[in-house]
């Protein structure tokens, strides 16, 4: 039993150590969450985040119905005990299909952001920093892409691509890499000036490693809130894109499709287009307060 | 091998801004023997801090450095390619810069920025940490393995200076530069600043190219002065010389400005002149009780007057 109580005054020990060593961190993490529980909106936007990751993760295993199951004796019941948002056309179970079709929205935000950021942080990075003709080069191509509507254009490469999912993601990666490249640009521009970068240079700091040690993690928080805000919108572009036809085909339980497809019912049949609508609504509207939330957070004015 | 270390022969730099072109060098001579501490002494905006970074390359657009020769150890800088320079830089010249809190990345911790200036150089990263703690305590850190982790702003400025010294010297370089490394910190921690450069630099034999509007302090540290003005070195010579027997009326200007008690305050007339249209001529011209009328015709080369004290001035052409 001594023994024991000296192992854990050792643990203690050890525990204090560590957070004395790790004071400021701790400090800093505390204040973030003190900074996150006083904005009302961003709580309620990862906690819309966070419980649709949770049931797009946990979709296979939980209790539902076979989201492709045809049943046409059952089609489109107004929502029951037995069936909670109803069935569609095809007597298929629609919460079902709008939990399994989380999980390709989902899919689709995550990748066309972390394409689309790595390309534009990449590009960004370098035509802030080298500057002259490389920054010319890759700003006017910016400008390409801002003066096109953004849809417009995704629709034009979707159907330059063929439909499927694959080539929506690719298409919207496409046209939503810009907005990236000049966030990143107008941080190297502002960090490359900093004292610290022309002393990391002046110990003979290559620009590989000038950029991406020193000047990548300082502006790597305004393109983690670009990147939070944009899935909201991403999502809802591959929504449009299957809506119309360009992007998920049937049987796939995509969002949009599923909207797209109860459409002509709608006039009796409400919730086969609204329900799946609804879940895009309130998906874009977690992303975008979550957004919101984290720009505050990481915002240096607010931390003072 | 010869004495001189460095040699900067009629450096010119400019600035390509809207409103015109900032003549911020022009013409630039400077010698720095070995072992030697020259101090570059001048008004804000006389061209000091871009001198230094002329001479380690690190001009950025719009700057640009246009011609001019910097000699530094037999191979001219200005001609190296930037894979070349950027060898030279750290492990040969290094540099320590005047707001030592913000010359440190605040998001990296101080240890990281030390084994990365040593592994630059292409050292083992074992080499590299051994050294790096073995720095920190030679610059008189305390507890130098928790100041590994610390991050800068935990550090004071003293500190903070401390450490970019450690840096700095980490590589034994021939050459420091020293950026008014003094000028951000209070007098106590000042002096305390200035001994261990002395004795680092002593003990790894660098020179150093101290540059300071201070003269208090360049009389203390430095061997030999440098005076600029308006982008050139308008005296040169050893600091007994200069501050007992000044030629040049700008140099004259500045000594008799340092503040002595029960007198007034002595100032230059005149201002600063514009770096886009600097005056015709010698550009202190316009301030110079003295001037002749070949002063706002000819600009004066800098020659050697007496041994080893130069003036760039027409009152001592003959």
């Amino acid at each position: 039993m001594g023994d024991g109580m000296f192992r854990n005054v050792k643990k203690q020990r050890f525990t204090d150590k560590w957070a004395e060593v790790h004071r400021y961190q701790i400090q800093d993490i505390k204040f973030t969450m003190y900074l996150w529980q006083k904005s009302r909106l961003s709580l309620v936007g990862s906690g819309i985040v966070v419980a649709l990751i949770v049931v797009a993760l946990l979709a296979p295993h939980l209790p539902l119905y076979d989201p492709f199951q045809l049943n046409v004796l059952n089609r489109l019941l107004p929502p029951s005990g037995e069936h909670l948002c109803g069935t569609d056309q095809l007597g298929r179970d629609i919460l079902t299909r709008m939990i399994h079709g989380s999980r390709i929205s989902l899919m689709i935000g995550a990748m066309v952001v972390a394409i689309s950021s790595l390309i534009g942080l990449v590009l960004g990075l370098m035509s802030g920093y080298f500057g002259g003709k490389i920054d010319e080069a890759i700003m006017r191509l910016t400008d390409m892409f801002f003066a096109f509507p953004r849809l417009v254009l995704a629709m034009a490469v979707a159907a330059a691509l063929g439909p499927g999912i694959n080539n929506t993601m690719l298409a919207i990666a496409v046209v939503s890499w810009p907005i990236y490249a000049r966030l990143a640009r107008a941080g190297a521009l502002q960090i490359k000036n900093e004292i610290y970068v022309e002393a990391a240079k002046s110990i003979g700091a290559s620009n590989m490693r000038t950029l991406f040690l020193h000047i990548l993690p300082m502006i790597l928080h305004v393109i983690v809130v670009q990147a939070t805000l944009d899935m909201g919108g991403v999502i809802l572009e591959a929504a449009g894109l299957s809506f119309i036809g360009l992007g998920a085909q049937p049987p796939s339980p995509e969002w949009g499709l599923m909207v797209s497809e109860g459409r002509h019912y709608i006039h009796m049949n409400w919730w086969v287009s609204t329900l799946p609508g609804m879940a895009i609504v309130v998906t874009a509207l977690g992303f975008n307060l979550l957004g919101d939330g984290l720009r505050d957070i990481f915002d240096v004015r607010a931390r003072r | 091998m010869s004495e001189e270390l460095l040699t900067v022969r009629n450096l010119v730099t400019h600035f390509y801004t809207y409103r015109g072109i900032v003549k911020a060098l022009e013409g630039v001579d400077l010698t720095i023997g070995r072992r030697e501490v020259v101090g570059l002494v001048g008004e804000t905006g006389s061209g000091k801090s871009v001198t230094a970074l002329s001479i380690m390359r690190l001009i950025e657009p719009p700057g640009k450095i246009i011609s001019g020769e910097v000699i530094f150890d037999g191979k001219d800088l200005l001609k190296l390619s930037d894979e070349e320079i950027r060898s030279v830089r750290g492990k040969e010249i290094s540099m320590i810069f005047q707001e030592p809190t913000l010359a440190l990345n605040p998001v990296l911790t101080i240890g990281l920025q030390l084994q990365e200036a040593i592994e630059t150089q292409d050292l083992r990263k074992e080499d590299a940490e051994k050294l790096a703690t073995a720095m920190l305590e030679k610059v008189g850190l305390p507890d130098p393995e928790r100041m590994f982790k610390n991050y800068p702003h935990e550090l004071s400025g003293g500190m903070a200076q401390r450490a970019m010294i450690a840096m700095s010297l980490s590589m034994k370089p021939k050459l420091l530069i020293a950026d008014e490394p003094t000028s951000s910190l209070d007098v106590t921690v000042q002096a305390q600043i200035l001994d261990l450069m002395k004795k680092l630099v002593e003990e790894i034999g660098a020179s150093v190219l101290y540059i300071t509007h201070d003269l208090g302090v360049a009389a203390e540290t430095c061997d030999k002065i440098a005076v600029m003005y308006t982008g050139y070195i308008v005296e040169f010579s050893d600091v007994l010389t200069m501050f007992e027997n000044p030629l040049h009326p700008y140099t004259q200007g500045l000594l008799n400005a340092i503040p002595k008690l029960g007198y007034d305050l002595y100032t230059i007339g005149g201002e600063v002149p514009d770096l886009i249209n600097p005056p015709s001529g010698c550009r202190f011209h316009p301030r110079c009780q003295e001037a002749l009328d070949i002063c706002s015709k000819v600009k004066p080369q800098i020659t050697e007057v007496k041994k080893g004290h130069l003036v760039a001035c027409h009152l001592f052409k003959y």
